[in-house]
């Protein structure tokens, strides 16, 4: 294959040619209404050739692996048609690399028997709770094996296992709904959603007590977030503007994402880190050959660096960090992030909460979505805080603010950091991406919290 | 699909099972792309997809591929993979539901329009010129304007064949222009952007950016609203992006007959608002969701779900209208091209009033218009609740619009906010090629604002 790859990226007139084959299997299952709702298998094989010529990109993806050198030509013929001025990207190295992961650490090859019995297991804890009535659970492993080549002689064959978890509890008494959910994930590694019964009960619990929960009244709170929601916050707020891609060509964003511009107090920092062992957003290599980087995004409240991809780096002038990711064959790599997370703090969850006279305790979430500055993100869980204590449960509240304002009214960090793996990110209609996201405990002032 | 492959499928998929379906899907789409005001790069995609239903034992089995042809070398080949896809539909079969249908037989289809040569035909050249046009036209009224630009157009195949003796095929073409704008002053961003999708190709192209050059009018200047229950108005776009998706929810056949939907039960009862009617329609003219028949190839048909404020239909598909004991509204479609069939909607249209934009705006005090929101899909919108940031919103006072809000929330519940007394606008458009509907005027939502 690797003979093929060099052939079919040889003699283009073109600034750089690089290629992606890749073949998958995935087994999805899923249950609904008390039963086993749906279970199906996917298997899928393809490729795609990007070119750049000039500053201009030529992308095709294809199934049918054949004529590889043709397709090659009509990615380098779109980038000519995409030309502008020159555009060298960073240099990068030629290399020649590999990765398995070892066989039996991955859920893929398990038989159905044995997933379905984990299953039904948390469907029953689910359905035999007070007020439920019904139980969605989304499983999905995948196995993946994915070739890179390129133009300057690199050639890297990678596995990328994956598994998600995604439990729901939903609870109904009269007209009213309410529900809460369980999100989880690894790298493939079944053992991570086996023996969750008691967090299961809890959850099911949760979605029940919510249907007698008073609702919040929106406006400005001192809020304390758990690790899962701060981790959130960290990824969806924040992050999401650290992606080179995003400022770059964008002359205001860049005045405010300056390298050296203070954003929080010194007990803030924000990394992001591909290269932690174990976690669902780690990789060797990224999906342009580039190795893999711990990157200090925030440090002691300063912006210190961003993500990158070859290109964002050079026009930016920077050092690549190893960014460029697609969530499969069918799309050209983008900046994405990898692990991201706010490093620990000192301060205890209790002298935290001892700080507050009123305010909320969010918890856990149904998503975010940002607008870059803005951001709305939902606590799947929340209370109020009296007097330093926590006191009783309220309906999911969503929060929303400016991150720049935001970051900057985060007053305490935790020491108990936590990484979150479930979900996935989505950027540029490539969903979802394997990420993981996580924080401490953390304090923020007067932030927005919508209501009736 | 090469027909020896096909027929090959169904016939060893006949050996096991005593029902079967082969659905295929091939694409061909090419998109030019601008960023930041700039051509940045021409994609190509070619696809081709398979998925495969049985029925064996009375349960249902499923698989599908994508490129099923092709493998690396290490993988099982040509041959091997339309095995493996016949040995992975059996292996689910074993845990699948117990199938209450049987795939429809050959019928006859309404005819519908979703193909148009002009479109497949585009050239790329012209492509670019209709990006590069629509941002020159943009920058004009605001020259820092940073704009994305994205036209794509393509082509897609769809052939059904099944063991009840169905075939159907037919190919469709799309033209989908989206634009996408943000202003940036300081550290205040302004979003703005519309898009076009159609089957074919549209009058005036030049529509997204008239849109988007009105959305930049109107917001013009800064204001700040009351904390508190308003009036607010949701424009076309607004109501696509606050309300439809937790309707589209509450009407799905399946979430009705889970009960998770609050309107099980409610057949035939007065739930919104009279001046309010909704429809899914999968037989209108060159929408990007219309068909001759949904991916079950059951034959597409308009479903009627709101008709003057009574709750008169949900939608299904062939084994949740099975279960439920009714026929299959045609609304069977596959997640994301060949996933799982489930009941979705086609095309959403909300019938005009006779209120105009203008008349809902003078007559508000203080009041919210809403354009787009973020995180509108985030609370509990099986209970009907919507809400979220308002992206794009403007501030009404004394019957004039002075302004672009910013911090503010909304926050409200559709069995709530549909039941006041509504005034619906008298003239509806297409969000997203997926919804058509008008303005809606709602006395009172709840906003919050910093």
């Amino acid at each position: 294959m690797r003979e093929r790859l060099a052939n079919a990226l040889r003699g283009h007139d073109a600034d750089y040619v690089e290629a992606h084959l890749e073949e998958s299997e995935t087994t999805q299952i899923r249950y609904q209404n008390g039963t086993l709702e749906e279970v199906h298998r996917t298997r899928s094989c393809g490729g795609n050739v990007r070119a750049l010529v000039n500053g201009g990109w030529g992308f095709v993806s294809f199934e049918h692996l054949d004529d590889l050198w043709d397709k090659a030509a009509l990615a380098v013929e779109e980038a000519r048609l995409a030309s502008g001025e020159a555009m060298p990207l960073v240099p990068g190295e030629a290399v020649v690399g590999s990765s398995a992961e070892p066989e039996r650490r991955n859920a893929a090859s398990l038989p159905l028997e044995r997933k379905k019995r984990v299953l039904d297991e948390y469907n029953d804890i689910i359905l035999g709770t007070g007020r439920i009535q019904n139980a969605r659970i989304d499983y999905r492993d995948a196995k993946r094996r994915a070739i890179f080549a390129n133009s300057e002689g690199s050639y890297i064959e990678q596995d990328r296992p994956d598994l998600t978890l995604r439990l729901t509890a939903i609870a109904r008494e009269n007209n009213e709904v309410q529900q809460a959910g369980l999100s989880l994930g690894s790298n493939g590694d079944f053992s991570a959603i086996e023996g969750l019964h008691e967090r299961v009960r809890e959850t099911a619990g949760l979605a029940a007590a919510l249907l007698s929960a008073p609702e919040v009244r929106g406006g400005e709170y001192t809020v304390i977030l758990d690790p899962v929601l701060a981790g959130v916050f960290a990824h969806e707020a924040f992050g999401h503007l650290s992606e080179a891609d995003f400022v770059y060509q964008n002359q205001g964003l860049l005045d405010i994402m300056t390298l050296g511009r203070t954003f929080g107090g010194r007990h803030l920092n924000i990394v992001d880190d591909a290269t932690v062992p174990g976690l669902r957003g780690s990789y060797q290599y990224d999906d342009e050959g580039m190795p893999a980087c711990r990157t200090c995004l925030i440090r002691e409240g300063v912006l210190v660096g961003r993500l990158h991809s070859r290109e964002t780096a050079v026009k930016m002038g920077e050092k690549p960090t190893g960014n460029a990711r697609a969530i499969s064959y069918r799309f050209p790599p983008i900046v994405r992030m990898s692990n991201t997370f706010i490093e620990n703090g000192d301060m205890s969850f209790e002298e935290m909460l001892s700080g507050v006279r009123k305010g909320l305790y969010v918890k856990d979430w149904y998503g975010g979505q940002t607008s870059l500055e803005m951001f709305t993100f939902s606590a799947g869980e929340a209370y109020m805080i009296r007097d330093g204590r926590l006191a009783e449960l309220l309906r999911p509240v969503v929060l929303t603010g400016n991150v720049f304002v935001t970051l900057n009214n985060i007053d305490a960090v935790g020491d108990d950091l936590e990484m979150n793996q479930g979900g996935g990110c989505g950027k540029g209609g490539q969903s979802p991406l394997p990420v993981s996201n996580g924080s401490p405990h953390i304090r923020i002032r007067h932030c927005l919290i919508g209501g009736r | 699909m090469e027909q020896p492959l096909a027929e090959q499928l169904m016939d060893s998929a006949r050996k096991v099972a005593e029902q079967a379906e082969v659905f295929w899907l091939s694409s061909h789409e090419t998109a030019v792309q601008f960023e930041a005001n700039r051509l940045k790069g021409v994609h190509t995609r070619e696809s081709a997809n398979v998925a495969l239903r049985v029925v064996r034992e009375a349960r249902i089995g499923f698989s599908a591929a994508s490129g099923p042809y092709s493998s690396l070398p290490s993988g099982p080949g040509a041959e091997g993979g339309l095995r493996r896809l016949i040995d992975m539909a059996v292996e689910t079969s074993r845990f699948g539901k117990p199938a209450r249908f049987q795939f429809p037989p050959l019928t006859d289809y309404p005819g519908v329009a979703v193909f148009d040569h002009r479109v497949a035909r585009m050239p790329v050249e012209s492509m670019i010129e209709l990006g590069n046009e629509l941002i020159a036209r943009v920058r004009e009224h605001s020259p820092d304007i940073v704009c994305d630009v994205e036209v794509t157009r393509g082509t897609s195949s769809v052939q059904i064949v099944n063991s009840q003796g169905a075939e159907v095929d037919y190919d469709r073409s799309f033209l989908v222009i989206g634009l996408e704008g943000v202003l940036i002053r300081d550290t205040d961003m302004l979003f703005v952007g519309d898009s076009l999708d159609s089957c074919r190709l549209p009058d005036n192209m030049g529509l997204v950016a008239d849109r988007v050059v009105e959305q930049l009018e109107l917001a013009e200047g800064k204001a700040t609203v009351s904390t508190g229950p308003l009036p607010v108005l949701f424009t076309p776009r607004g109501v696509a992006s606050a309300l439809l998706g937790p309707m589209a929810l509450a009407f799905n056949g399946k979430m009705v007959l889970e009960g998770s939907s609050p309107l099980k039960g409610r057949l035939g009862e007065q739930v919104f608002d009279s001046a309010f009617s909704l429809c899914d329609d999968a037989t209108l003219d060159y929408c990007l969701r219309s068909s001759p028949c949904d991916d079950e190839g059951v034959r597409s048909r308009q479903v009627p779900l709101v008709r003057n404020g009574v709750v008169c239909g949900f939608f299904y598909d062939l084994q949740t209208a099975g279960l439920v004991g009714v026929q299959s509204t045609g609304s069977g479609r596959r997640a994301g091209g060949t996933g799982q069939i489930r009941p979705a909607t086609s095309s959403l249209v909300i019938p005009e009033g006779g209120v105009p934009f203008h008349s809902m705006v003078e007559d508000m005090n203080e009041g919210l218009v809403v354009e787009r929101l973020i995180g509108a899909d985030q609370g509990n919108l099986l209970g009907g609740d919507f809400g979220g940031n308002v992206l794009l919103g403007y501030k009404v006072q004394n019957g004039e619009i002075i302004g672009r809000v910013k911090d503010t929330m909304i926050a409200g519940n559709i069995y709530q906010v549909l039941r006041q007394s509504l005034a619906v606008g008298s003239e509806a458009r297409w969000v997203d090629g997926v919804t058509r509907c008008p303005c809606l005027w709602c006395p009172s939502l709840s906003v919050s604002a910093k």
